[in-house]
């Protein structure tokens, strides 16, 4: 059976190029389609400068934009500003209002699935499920490290699409949660900020046998006499869980969507740190048909050094999922 | 994410009469990889050779009108876009002094989803005639 993932990248991977004016959004478009992945998932905050205010004038030009491409939406990145205010949190009512506001809009743009934020509350959300509904909108909480798909906070959003019986909401997996080996891009950078060598080859040690974070960061910070860079280094630990690939397949049902994070991938289109190759079967034997999308999110470990360039990264992922979705393709086929 | 870009050096010049100026301004971009409400930017805060001035010198804005800091904190209706430039001015009688100075810009968010606040940095060495 020919596996039905489909690839695609999300804008935040080129929020280099963006900021400093190197590249339109069209231009990211044009690019994505050219490596295969015509599908784009937006951030309205980031991509829509007039946000929240948007006319139809301005959904008509973004179609006709990924239209002209061979493009289209794959995801809506919300946000909710429970801050918004100094002298106190928004009310449950003012939440709701919010995450309405923008499944309103993620409809007008003829957009199925949109990434919550993982720290909205469940019983908020729960609130939304009418909304979701009549807007056809999949909700699904980014599970994002230090998160990971078996964790109690994860599990009561299940619960509540278990109990309203509800297609639209779940869960948005973000790959960040795989992390196998510690980023040498992170490692780099610590180390340009002072970290000695053999304290970062400790650290690396530590989470390559994934021994707790913490007892890493006291090690650092109190036994070894840590400085700051690698205090730091340490205590992204505290980020950095590897969660069990073999799992993915059972949360399948409740996701259409995978924020495919990535630090950094080598010259032979290989990832250095995230599980891809046990993740990518799991998903192919699930007969998951939604998107992986990419997220790069290595400009800001190397921008110190050298010219980020997302497109040679993006391409370079998606040599990568081509190759480890055939692979795992043949492989289902010969057992 | 974007600490190393926030300033934009060549824009900074003196504000007020050439002979006499009263303050100074220069452009900058928000730190972050998405737009966010002004009310939730807490501080702008600008120093020279390491002195930061007073809070109430600073005035953004981003097309719309300059702002105090304190009127920023329930400017519900307003935004700072990504990677769009606001004008910083700043009420400092003589402008921004002879020769080479370091200018450091650091802006203080209350971003929702984390639990502290969010701290960008820039400091870019300077010269203003």
């Amino acid at each position: 059976m020919q596996s039905k993932i489909k690839r695609g990248v999300s804008l935040y991977s080129f929020q280099e190029e963006l900021f400093l004016g190197k590249m339109s959004v069209d231009d990211v478009v044009a690019f994505a389609t050219s490596i295969g992945a015509p599908g784009i998932e937006i951030l309205p905050e980031q991509n829509m400068p007039t946000f929240p205010n948007i006319t139809d004038a301005q959904v008509g030009e973004w179609h006709e934009m990924l239209e002209r491409h061979g493009a289209h939406f794959t995801c809506y990145d919300m946000f909710l500003d429970t801050k918004l205010r100094k002298d106190r949190l928004m009310s449950d009512e003012e939440q709701v209002e919010s995450i309405v506001r923008d499944l309103q809009l993620c409809n007008r743009l003829g957009i199925k699935n949109m990434r919550i934020l993982i720290f909205v509350r469940p019983d908020i959300l729960e609130k939304c499920v009418p909304y979701a509904e009549k807007y056809d909108v999949h909700m699904g909480v980014e599970v994002h490290a230090p998160w990971y798909l078996d964790h109690a906070w994860i599990l009561r959003t299940i619960e509540v699409a278990d109990r309203l019986k509800t297609k639209h909401l779940g869960i948005l997996p973000d790959m960040g949660i795989f992390m196998k080996h510690y980023p040498p891009a992170f490692r780099g950078r610590f180390e340009r900020q002072g970290a000695r060598p053999e304290v970062a080859q400790f650290i690396v040690d530590q989470h390559e046998q994934k021994i707790m974070c913490e007892y890493t960061i006291y090690e650092v910070a109190v036994k070894m006499g840590g400085n700051k860079a690698e205090i730091a280094m340490a205590e992204t630990l505290r980020h950095a869980p590897f969660a069990n690939p073999k799992r993915i397949g059972d949360f399948a049902p409740y996701f259409h969507h995978i924020q495919a994070k990535f630090y950094e991938m080598t010259p032979e289109c290989t990832d250095p740190s995230l599980a891809y190759d046990e993740v990518i079967p799991e998903l192919v034997k699930a007969g998951w048909e939604g998107t992986l999308s990419s997220e790069y999110e290595g400009n800001r470990w190397i921008q110190d050094v050298e010219v980020v360039d997302s497109r040679e990264q993006v391409r370079r992922q998606h040599v990568m999922f081509e190759r480890l979705i055939a692979k795992a393709q043949a492989e289902m086929e010969t057992a | 994410m974007f600490d190393k870009f926030l300033i934009d050096t060549a824009s900074l010049r003196n504000t007020g009469p050439a002979d006499a100026p009263t303050g100074f301004a220069f452009e900058a971009k928000l730190g972050y990889y998405r737009g966010l409400g002004l009310s939730m930017i807490e501080e702008l805060n600008v120093s020279i050779d390491g002195e930061t001035l007073s809070r109430e010198a600073v005035t953004f804005d981003e097309g719309h009108g300059p702002l105090t800091l304190e009127q920023m904190e329930t400017a519900y209706d307003r935004r700072w876009p990504f990677g769009t430039a606001a004008t910083i001015a700043v009420a400092h009688p003589g402008g921004f002094p002879a020769g080479e100075h370091t200018l450091a810009f650091q802006q203080k968010l209350r971003v929702s989803y984390l639990p502290f606040p969010s701290f960008n940095n820039d400091e870019k060495a300077v010269r203003l005639g």
